[in-house]
């Protein structure tokens, strides 16, 4: 597969890979401090999250896990800077970036952060090259070189011959790749996936998921929110969530032996 | 930044093109908006630059008086009275330009005319043509210029020479193929020696104001006339016979300035509603015509303004209306672009350039059509028009404006979306 030549990455993510032993090493990217979110409904107050403090380390690899309504999506949006959090900080690459506006949160949206999403959310009326430039060009990188990234994006993901088709002439596994690719084409801090696979067969869904693995092993941080059990232990580490509260952190499948569990504030 | 904006376009452009008839019928509004003001503008420019040539040929610093026969129930005791053995008395006198020169300020020249229609022949060829008696300064009172020779002199009047000056169209009826300076032609059974011709006075407007055809007239010496022709003039008219004098058909005034116009025209009325107790001359004032054209052009462009605000005031809403609808179905790709790292002001630029592309291609095609149809109104229906580019430009950026101003609530909308809310929607 065409991820296997991912290994150009030259910052030192890539050498912190997710197997590296000593994950005492990667910085923290991503720290989200006793962050709050609640929704005002009419004359009562929704607590989507209700003080949630944890570390993500550059590397890793995360599943969110909790029941329905437990405030997983709430929480990715507010990682992903879609959404400020009512209360608490939280720092994305050293800058909090709760007090930002909404400008600021656009800009870091697009140099640090890739979204892929459980519906694709591909532009349809554009190519599959075009859907990838998509985030290049809100940086304002020339017409150019933005082709010419997207281009090696998309034979990334394993789609260099179907770059000038539409997604609806795609299939869903495939509309996902286009997706990862354009999640990717911004060289991002962390990649942020809302359900990636849930609504994919569970054989294209395991494709996508591999894809998603390489991505780790290349060193790139991963966060995924997840239902899925199985799905949760190919990651480093799984957050439960109840009811808006972290319930605990344990280690996923691809638990780096060694590593310790990291603290909770 | 500047390709980061034609990539903006080249972006709406494409949106637009998806759906090429939704598109199409958004733009129609505004498309026959402007077409309709362009076309109307340019028809009522052509109607008022043609009444106002006609005006201007009259001269604007002169005051026109004519002689108008009574009607028969004006005012019928003095009909009666003017109904002698010899028929209808009317019209101006040689009184009245006597009093006319003498007493009122601020004229240049006062000209007398007195025009009847006459056979008129060179050998075997005839015309039937104006006649009109007048002096030599009636140059400077009326444009017409002369071609070959000279015109008439004070001495031809003070001789009451049989000399004529005649214009292009009795030249060519007559001497089609030779030189009429010194030949002689009969008129009214006299005969006349051509001093001079006059240059065509056609053109566009071949008609005078009155219909006549102002190239088909031999000018002479209003003495002269006066002298051979008397001032009985015989009407024959649905077999029955009569009979009119009238001394003057036309005494011209010429102002001494634009300023002096409207006091002269008021004094030229009271010297003749004075010394005329019928209804028998008006008073025409091209300057004063000439105002009213103005005014009826005023008229005509406010109401215009007012039909080309409501259309294009329509358009603009149909526009809003379906970058409403639009917004609301790309709420989706909204909340994703925002989520890939766009401002809300790329999400503004991305629908306000939209809704613009959507007005000036209106705009354009209804310029086009708004050009188109003068011309096709010219050729066939025989009218002046003139296509003013002022006013092409006016309604062209008026559509523009109206892309911003019914675009930017729709784009406003769209970027004022909470991301997380539209990457929800459905
Ligand atoms: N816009 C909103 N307005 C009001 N309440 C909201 C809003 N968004 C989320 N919530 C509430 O916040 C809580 C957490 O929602 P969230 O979408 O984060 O759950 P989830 O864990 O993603 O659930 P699922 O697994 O079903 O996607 C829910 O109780 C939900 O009702
Ligand atoms: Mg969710």
């Amino acid at each position: 597969m065409a991820v296997s030549e991912l290994g150009d990455r030259t910052d030192n993510a890539a050498s912190a890979g997710g197997s590296a032993p000593h994950g005492e090493e990667r910085p923290v990217i991503l720290e989200a401090r006793d962050i709050r979110r609640s929704y005002r409904m009419g004359d009562t107050v929704v607590h989507a999250l209700d003080g949630v403090s944890f570390q993500v380390r550059q590397g890793d690899y995360w599943a969110i896990m909790g029941q329905s309504g437990s405030g997983k999506s709430t929480l990715l949006n507010l990682l992903g800077c879609l959404d400020r959090p009512t209360e608490g900080a939280y720092l994305l690459g050293g800058d909090d970036v709760a007090q930002l506006d909404d400008d600021d949160l656009a800009e870091i949206r697009g140099q640090r952060l890739g979204f892929i999403f459980q519906s694709f959310n591909l532009i349809l009326q554009l190519t599959v090259l075009e859907n990838i430039e998509v985030p290049l060009f809100y940086q304002g990188i020339p017409a150019r070189e933005a082709r010419e990234r997207a281009q090696r994006y998309a034979e990334l993901v394993g789609l260099g011959g179907r770059t000038h088709h539409r997604p609806l002439e795609l299939s869903g596994g495939q509309q996902q790749r286009v997706a990862i690719a354009r999640a990717l084409v911004n060289e991002p801090l962390v990649i942020l996936a809302d359900e990636a696979t849930g609504n994919l067969d569970s054989a294209t869904g395991r494709e996508i998921l591999g894809l998603l693995d390489q991505l780790h092993l290349q060193g790139r941080t991963i966060i995924m929110v997840t239902h899925d059990p199985n799905i949760a232990n190919r990651a480093e580490w799984v957050l439960r969530l109840k009811d808006g509260k972290i319930d605990r952190i344990e280690p996923g499948g691809k638990h780096p032996e060694g590593v310790r569990t990291p603290e909770r504030h | 930044m500047f390709t980061t904006f034609l990539r903006t376009v080249a972006l709406g452009v494409r949106s637009l093109l998806l759906h090429k008839l939704r598109s199409f019928l958004t733009m129609l509004g505004i498309l026959f908006g402007v077409a309709s003001v362009v076309a109307m503008l340019a028809i009522g420019e052509g109607a008022s630059e043609e009444a106002q040539a006609k005006f201007l040929e009259l001269g604007s610093t002169n005051v026109i008086a004519r002689s108008r026969k009574p009607s028969a129930d004006s005012d019928s005791s003095a009909g009666m009275a003017a109904r002698n053995a010899r028929g209808v008395i009317y019209g101006l006198t040689f009184k009245d330009l006597d009093v006319i020169r003498g007493t009122i300020s601020g004229v240049e020249r006062v000209v007398g005319v007195r025009s009847v229609l006459k056979p008129t022949a060179h050998g075997s060829r005839n015309v039937e043509a104006r006649l009109s008696g007048t002096t030599e300064d009636f140059l400077d009172v009326a444009r017409v210029e002369i071609d070959r020779g000279r015109f008439l002199t004070t001495s031809d009047n003070l001789r009451r020479a049989n000399v004529t000056v005649i214009g292009e169209e009795v030249r060519r009826q007559l001497f089609p193929f030779e030189d009429p300076i010194a030949k002689h032609i009969a008129i009214g059974g006299e005969s006349f020696e051509v001093v001079g011709t006059m240059r065509s006075r056609g053109g566009a407007s071949e008609k005078n104001f009155e219909g006549s055809d102002e190239d088909k007239v031999c000018f002479i010496p209003l003495a002269t006339m006066e002298t051979r022709f008397g001032f009985i003039d015989m009407q024959r008219s649905a077999g029955s016979r009569s009979t009119e004098q009238v001394e003057l058909h036309e005494v011209r005034v010429r102002a001494l300035s634009l300023d002096a116009v409207p006091d002269v025209a008021q004094a030229v009325r009271d010297v003749l509603k004075r010394l005329h107790e019928k209804d028998d001359v008006e008073v025409i004032v091209p300057l004063e015509l000439l105002r009213t054209v103005e005014e009826q052009k005023r008229i005509w462009k406010a109401v215009l303004a007012a039909i080309a605000g409501i259309s294009l005031l329509v358009g603009g809403i149909g526009v809003m209306n379906v970058m409403l609808a639009t917004v609301t179905e790309r709420t989706r790709e909204i909340g994703v672009r925002r989520a890939l790292g766009a401002k809300k002001r790329h999400v503004i630029s991305q629908f306000l350039v939209e809704t613009l592309g959507l007005s000036t291609a209106g705009g354009a095609i209804g310029v086009f059509l708004g050009i188109a149809i003068p011309f096709v109104v010219e050729h066939y229906a025989d009218m002046k028009t003139v296509v003013r580019w002022d006013a092409v430009g006016l309604a062209f950026g008026i559509s523009a404006l109206v892309g911003v101003v019914f675009g930017l609530y729709p784009a406003m909308r769209a970027a004022s979306m909470d991301p997380v809310e539209a990457l929800r929607h459905e």
